[in-house]
């Protein structure tokens, strides 16, 4: 009996790797542009969509944060994922994104002073900003790094995208400009007639209309109906 | 009355939902009855009342510069604001923890009716919005908790009123696309607008 029966080569069947930006994954980032929209259909995020919008680059500030924030919460809790106790996971999270959001204020009181002052309470609101605590909970609890990291990319520009389009619509109509760039006195002028601009769009009101009516219409164009 | 003029103002003129959009994603989740938005919004008055004068306690004695002189003199020059953020939320957190313990252990059946929703509090960001907004403004204790009732009832009132409307509303015939969020966003802005007329009381 000779034991030089070759062992069974361990077969080593590699899977072959997924392509870094397969079908799959561009889906994880562009569903939430537009058909799972965190906004306008998962009704998430709403509560610092709207303060910031008075004006195009409060906003455009505020959407860069919101998305340091949530790409790199998402990194961080998935790659964790696996030592977080069930029972604690909320408070690990909040941690995570406190300590992500601090960053990002303490990066603006030092670099852009202006902005803080304007955005004001609003960053330390990105804590609680639901996108985030939703995405941690939704996906990055149960995906590896890289889908949680465009998954939060994902996210935070379907969020973007929609406070940055009811901002233009306000700050154009509240204020007569674009990114603080006068568009009312010059057309007027070459009119000659003067365009007033709408209080109320300055005004919380006009933020809760134009959010309306663009969920309005994105939601005629998709199909979608809430019951 | 400084005191009184800040619970007023701050239910009717400066609500947190229609003037700063605090609290919105429960604002418009939990309005579709009005009995539970009755229980959210009572938990959140209760839970506002306490937060806010407890975080003025740790704003004024732990985090400002300076804050924590009354430790000896080799305290006096620290600065913890950077850890405001982090502080506030765990202080909110474990208290809405405490809060649901408490209210199990001797109040089954306000347990019953608010239960489910303070979990759900902790993230709310009216909660921490009163917090950083108390800060902001330089309140003194009493202030901050007549800022921190006050403003959990602007948003009781609000969230009641919008589930009020909203039952009615299962009756319109509403355009598809605006069913649900959109039109109730709308009728948000002409809250928004109706509570606009109250500018300008004070006591």
């Amino acid at each position: 009996m000779s034991t030089d029966v070759a062992e069974a080569p361990i077969e080593v069947v590699k899977e072959p790797a997924e392509a870094l930006l397969s079908k799959r994954r561009k889906r994880i980032v562009a569903d939430p542009l537009n058909e799972d929209n965190p906004i306008t259909v998962q009704v998430l995020g709403i509560c610092s969509a709207l303060a910031v919008t008075v004006q195009i680059k409060p906003t455009i500030i505020m959407s860069l944060a919101v998305v340091f924030v949530i790409v790199f919460s998402n990194l961080i809790v998935s790659l964790i994922r696996n030592s977080i106790p069930a029972r604690i996971r909320i408070i690990v999270q909040l941690a995570i994104i406190a300590t992500l959001v601090t960053l990002v204020s303490e990066f603006l009181k030092a670099y852009s002073y202006d902005m803080y002052k304007i955005l004001g309470a609003y960053v330390g609101l990105i804590i609680t900003n639901c996108i985030v605590m939703g995405r941690l909970e939704a996906f990055a609890m149960a995906n590896k790094p890289y889908d949680s990291l465009l998954d939060g990319f994902g996210s935070g520009f379907g969020y973007a995208w929609i406070i940055l389009a009811v901002a233009f619509f306000r700050e154009l109509f509240g204020s007569g400009s674009i990114l603080n760039v006068e568009i009312y006195e010059p057309i007027g002028n070459m009119l000659g007639v003067t365009l007033q601009t709408n209080g109320l769009m300055v005004d919380s009101i006009g933020a809760f209309m134009i959010l309306g009516i663009i969920i309005w219409i994105q939601r005629t164009k998709n199909g979608y109906v809430e019951h | 009355m400084e005191a009184l003029n800040i619970a007023i103002k701050s239910i009717f003129i400066d609500n947190m939902v229609f003037a700063y959009f605090l609290g919105m994603c429960s604002f418009l989740a939990v309005s579709k009855k009005v009995k539970t938005a009755l229980g959210l919004g009572a938990a959140v008055i209760f839970v506002l009342t306490i937060t806010v004068p407890l975080n003025w306690v740790i704003q004024e004695k732990v985090l400002k510069e300076g804050a924590m002189a009354w430790m000896g003199a080799d305290f006096a020059s620290v600065d913890l604001t950077f850890l405001q953020f982090i502080i506030f939320i765990a202080v909110i957190a474990a208290m809405v923890q405490l809060v649901e313990m408490v209210i199990e252990k001797f109040s089954p059946a306000l347990y019953g009716s608010l239960g489910i929703f303070l979990p759900l509090i902790a993230v709310n960001c009216a909660i921490l919005g009163s917090s950083l907004f108390m800060v902001q403004r330089d309140y003194t204790v009493v202030e901050a908790t007549a800022f921190g009732f006050g403003s959990g009832t602007g948003f009781f009132m609000a969230i009641v009123a919008l589930a009020a409307i909203r039952e009615r509303l299962k009756y319109s015939n509403v355009p598809d696309g605006l069913k649900g969020l959109g039109i109730t966003m709308i009728i948000t802005g002409l809250m928004g607008l109706a509570f606009k007329s109250f500018i300008g009381i004070a006591l």
